[in-house]
């Protein structure tokens, strides 16, 4: 038996627009991902402490606020601390073309930005995911 | 529809039509709006439309306000054009506020950062990194006296896009008036005041629904008193549509919400003609020219029977629906991001064609980042165009009497009844937020539409068709990240300045308040804020004694 | 194995993994729960079902509030379907119990389905185990289901709650017959609505006239509002009773039998299913028997004697 995906859709940061991830975690689900939803309003603390206690190979985060630059960063380094860093973490929402490549930096693996057709995401899933067989 | 044309329409179809159809067939099998109604070939005088023209549509200005809430609309008074702006400090944004009234804009509408609309102070740990990101950062009665210095208060009109706190800024603004000297009862504007949507659609909500409504009634009392000239909600369909509804769901929910705030307010003893007048409701405007217009109309319609006939009003402005419009913002795209002017402008002629009061453009770089100072120039020119070269300002309800216009206006009507009643039987609004109901519906929507642009079943010019290969503008505006250590030592110098003993009573007095149903909070919120306490202290008060509202989705 | 010091030891990481290995039914997994064996029998499972929406979750988040204030250490399983179609699930259990999600005292594990009827998955049952033996207190397992259709939670959990909410009258009476089985204490959650009262008297209706398998303990009903956390206390002290006096009565110790028995015995299936899948090439010949069963050339108890003759030949001695 392959070892499901797993993934976890997050919001961190104060804005309440879960439209997009919303949408991302249905459509994932319907890609067959087992999909961890939180809600509104995670702080990278309790994002982090999700991931590790669900085993999720994946984080997405979502974000329209524009504090993308202080909390994905953020996530990224506590899973380290926390010896998550095979974890990993992507984004998505309204970011300026010129703070990805910091992001990237700081690592984030990828950035989908409004517009990134569904099938660009699971690409890079499938591309990413583990392939331990049972 | 008469005989004599139903007859006349088969004959066209079989002589003419057929033929046409089979040699160019149409380019979709089905055509549907932007909403996903189905959109028909042709539209021909219903057989009714002449009989109930009077009920149905009337006159402007008259019940049931169908084709216009006054009786000149355009041609006495233009809609006011009213930018929604504010970013950084109080200081940054009072600049932009200034210039946009130089400009010519005639209303001033604040933005708020998201600490704010979630009473955080910023210097509490969950504002890092979102200090005057969305909008202006204000922690004290101090930041708001910035934000309005050297700008009259009698002389403007202001909307607050303010929900959760919006009880704490209304007295702010209020205290602020009043030390320009500007008393209470001459100040205009408006304060969203909607916490309904914000379960429902926006997320910035605080307390749990029976307090939140408890407060707005306050609002409303106090307000129908001593402020008479504010609007005390905004009861707003935009973020409800932002969030992926349909446009009959987008207006079927603010009508539900309506209907609740109305039925609160009833029940603590207030008649409905002693506030119903200064409900407002804010509405989306998107790309569907036709059936965004249809959508007001029909709104129009609805609300003032629903006053008239639910609510026994008997004031004509309680039944009267007066709405702002901001175009719609999702609608915006990050590629080719010029094409969002022309986006806007359908957008703008689709509200003035509906009738609204007042319209926020949006700046073609918002999908991107903070709008640029020339683009929100666009913007505004965009509106003035409209006014003044489009000529659709020169009529009264132009599309009225389109076959197809009044036959969308009448179908969005009755899907929207049907939601209403549906929402009442489950009880009203709260109870279907509770369920999730309303967000599932709008939730199901947003997936509908998104799954048809990823197949390609909508088209998205510049996203899904019609694509370039683009280099990204930079330099857009940013919010300096520094920015929250200059409001945490501006709350530091408060608290060292201010009497520490006012405060506590002040803070003291409203927590006993709050205990209280039967008490009104504004005075005390008012006294709360003339000691200088924060937004934090003040909300945090009341969320010890309210606690919190939890997420109710349902995925 | 390392991974066992891990969980022993009560690490996050280490626990999170395994129950991805019974969940992904990995290598190592028979070993892993082995060895884990001598460290489980500590904690208590509470079984949370009912219909979607009743309050489930939202009462974990409670239950667990109270289990903290007691120094507990406390993980939930939160059980969603899978779709049948595509085998993924969008898991929202969380959501509700979110606020605990920086307490290291607990754990929250959302699982999916994958497809087994019934609701809970096989996983459920060991990760339990896991937890266990990482040193929890109370361990919850949620999982949808009303009616008769939730056996396996009764047999996975020490005490099962059925959470019922107002507006769902005929449901009860149409279950009528079951309802004694699934639950050991029935909450009557959403009293905050009209019709809890009423359908807590529905429910006693039910217990009343339905008949109790002789020494099975008494049924409790509780009326909680979960989001305004009222009835919460009763709802805990109440689990905390009947824990004591099911452990003082045998009643515990005969249950945790009970499932152990049920556990071998599925085992023993599975095991000797597997076998003999392997011993007659089932897979590979299955499509020539049906053939022959189809076209009457074989008749198919005939057929499956002898097949059984050939084995018992060459594994039953004397
Ligand atoms: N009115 C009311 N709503 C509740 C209560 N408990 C839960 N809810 C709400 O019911 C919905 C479903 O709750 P959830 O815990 O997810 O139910 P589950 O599907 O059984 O796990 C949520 O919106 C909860 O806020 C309650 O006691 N009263
Ligand atoms: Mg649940």
């Amino acid at each position: 038996m392959e070892r499901k995906t797993r993934i976890e859709i997050a919001k961190p940061g104060l804005d309440g627009h879960d439209r997009g991830a919303k949408y991302i975690a249905r459509a994932l689900k319907d890609a067959g991902y087992e999909v961890i939803y939180t809600g509104i309003r995670q702080t990278p603390e309790s994002i982090v402490a999700t991931a590790i206690q669900e085993d999720v190979d994946f984080v997405g985060l979502s974000l329209l606020s524009g504090a993308h630059n202080e909390l994905f960063p953020r996530v990224v380094e506590l899973l380290k601390t926390e010896g998550a860093e095979d974890i990993i973490v992507f984004g998505g929402g309204v970011i300026p073309e010129e703070d990805i490549e910091p992001l990237t930096k700081k690592g984030i693996q990828a950035i989908f930005r409004p517009g990134t057709p569904i099938s660009a995401v699971i690409d890079f899933i499938e591309s990413k995911k583990k392939t331990t067989a049972a | 529809m008469q005989e004599s044309i139903k007859n006349r329409k088969t004959e066209w179809e079989e002589s003419v039509l057929n033929k046409v159809l089979q040699k160019f067939p149409e380019r979709k099998e089905t055509f549907t709006t932007g909403s996903d109604k189905p959109v028909e070939r042709l539209y021909l005088p219903q057989e009714e439309s002449k009989g109930d023209y009077l009920e149905k549509l009337g006159f402007p200005g008259e019940y049931p306000y169908t084709r216009g809430v006054q009786p000149t609309m355009y041609r006495g008074r233009l809609w006011t054009m009213r930018q929604y702006a504010g970013f950084g400090t109080a200081e940054e944004s009072n600049e932009r506020y200034k210039y946009l009234l130089d400009q010519g804009q005639t209303g001033l509408s604040i933005a708020f950062d998201l600490p704010t609309q979630i009473g955080y102070d910023s210097d509490d740990p969950v504002s890092m990194g979102e200090v005057g990101k969305v909008g202006v950062a204000i922690d004290s009665l101090k930041d708001m006296e910035i934000l309005f210095s050297g700008i009259p208060l009698d002389k403007v009109s202001t909307s607050m896009t303010i929900n959760a706190p919006a009880a704490i800024l209304l007295a702010m603004y209020i205290a602020v008036a009043e030390k320009q000297g500007v008393t209470r009862d001459r100040i205009r504007g408006t304060i969203q005041n909607d916490i309904l949507k914000e379960y429902i659609a926006r997320g910035t909500y605080i307390f749990p629904p029976a307090p939140s409504m408890r407060l707005i009634n306050n609002t409303f009392e106090f307000c129908s008193k001593e402020v008479p000239k504010w609007n005390t909600i905004s009861i707003s369909g935009y973020h409800i549509r932002e969030a992926g509804s349909t446009a009959v769901q987008e207006i079927a929910f603010t009508i539900a919400d309506g209907i609740e705030y109305v039925r609160n307010a009833m029940s603590t003893g207030l008649d409905v003609d002693q506030f119903a007048g200064r409900l407002s409701f804010f509405f989306n405007a998107h790309n569907d020219l036709f059936e965004e217009a249809a959508k007001y109309r029909a709104a129009r319609r609805i609300w003032a029977r629903i006053m008239k006939e639910k609510f026994s009003a008997r004031k004509e402005k309680s039944m009267m629906m007066r709405f702002h419009t901001q175009t719609a913002g999702s609608t915006l795209t990050a590629q080719q991001p010029d094409n969002n002017v022309i986006r806007v402008t359908i957008q703008t002629l689709a509200a003035v064609l509906g009738g609204t009061q007042s319209l926020h453009t949006n700046s073609k770089d918002e999908a991107l980042a903070l709008p640029t100072e020339d683009s929100v120039r666009v913007a505004l020119r965009t509106q003035q165009i409209v006014a003044h070269e489009s000529g659709a300002a020169n009529t009264v309800d132009p599309l009225a009497g389109s076959y197809f216009v009044e036959q969308m206006t009448d179908e969005i009507e009755k899907e929207a009844l049907e939601y209403i009643e549906k929402i009442e039987k489950m009880g009203g609004m709260v109870r279907a937020i509770e369920a999730g109901y309303v967000q599932k519906e709008i939730q199901d929507s947003a997936y509908r539409y998104q799954k048809a642009v990823e197949k390609g079943e909508r088209i998205v010019v510049g996203v899904n068709k019609f694509t370039v290969e683009e280099e990204e503008p930079r330099g857009l505006l940013k919010v300096d990240p520094a920015l929250r250590d200059v409001q945490i030592k501006k709350i530091e110098e408060i608290k060292d300045s201010r009497d520490g003993s006012k405060v506590e009573a002040a803070l003291a007095a409203l927590k006993r308040g709050a205990a209280d149903e039967s008490v009104n909070l504004m005075p005390l919120i008012l006294d709360a804020v003339h000691a200088y306490a924060t937004l934090g202290e003040i909300t945090g008060v009341l969320r010890e004694e309210f606690g919190e509202y939890r997420e109710s989705i349902v995925l | 194995m390392e991974i066992v010091k891990g969980i022993v030891a009560g690490n996050i990481r280490s626990i999170a993994r395994a129950v991805s290995i019974v969940e992904n039914n990995m290598e190592g997994k028979e070993e892993l729960l082995d060895e884990l064996h001598t460290h489980t029998g500590n904690a208590v499972v509470w079984g949370i079902t009912g219909p979607p929406g009743a309050g489930k979750s939202t009462l974990a988040d409670r239950l667990i509030q109270k289990e903290r204030s007691e120094g507990k250490k406390v993980a939930v399983i939160a059980v969603d379907p899978s779709s049948p179609f595509t085998g993924g699930s969008l898991l929202g259990d969380r959501l509700r119990m979110q606020t605990h999600a920086t307490d290291p005292g607990v754990f929250i594990r959302s699982m999916a389905s994958r497809g087994h009827l019934g609701g809970i998955s096989t996983a459920a049952f060991d990760a339990v185990k896991i937890f266990d033996a990482a040193g929890y207190d109370t361990i919850m397992v949620e999982t949808i289901g009303v009616g008769q259709t939730e056996v396996e939670i009764i047999e996975l959990s020490d005490i099962v709650m059925l959470v019922l909410v107002p507006g769902m009258g005929d449901e009860i009476q149409a279950m009528k017959a079951g309802v004694m089985e699934i639950g050991d204490i029935f909450v009557v959650n959403k009293s905050d609505r009209e019709g809890a009262e009423r359908l807590k008297a529905e429910v006693e209706y039910v217990l009343m006239i339905s008949e109790k398998p002789k020494e099975s303990p008494q049924k409790k009903i509780c009326m909680t509002s979960a989001r305004d956390n009222t009835g919460i206390d009763e709802l805990h002290r109440i689990l905390q009773t009947k824990h004591t006096e099911d452990l003082k009565s045998g009643f515990l110790e005969e249950k945790r039998k009970h499932r152990l028995n049920k556990e071998l015995s599925n085992l023993f299936y599975l095991k000797t299913r597997e076998f003999l899948e392997e011993q007659l090439s089932i897979g590979a010949q299955m499509d020539t028997w049906i053939e022959g069963i189809y076209k009457k050339e074989i008749k198919p108890y005939k057929f499956i004697s002898e097949k059984m003759k050939e084995l018992k030949k060459e594994y039953v001695k004397g």
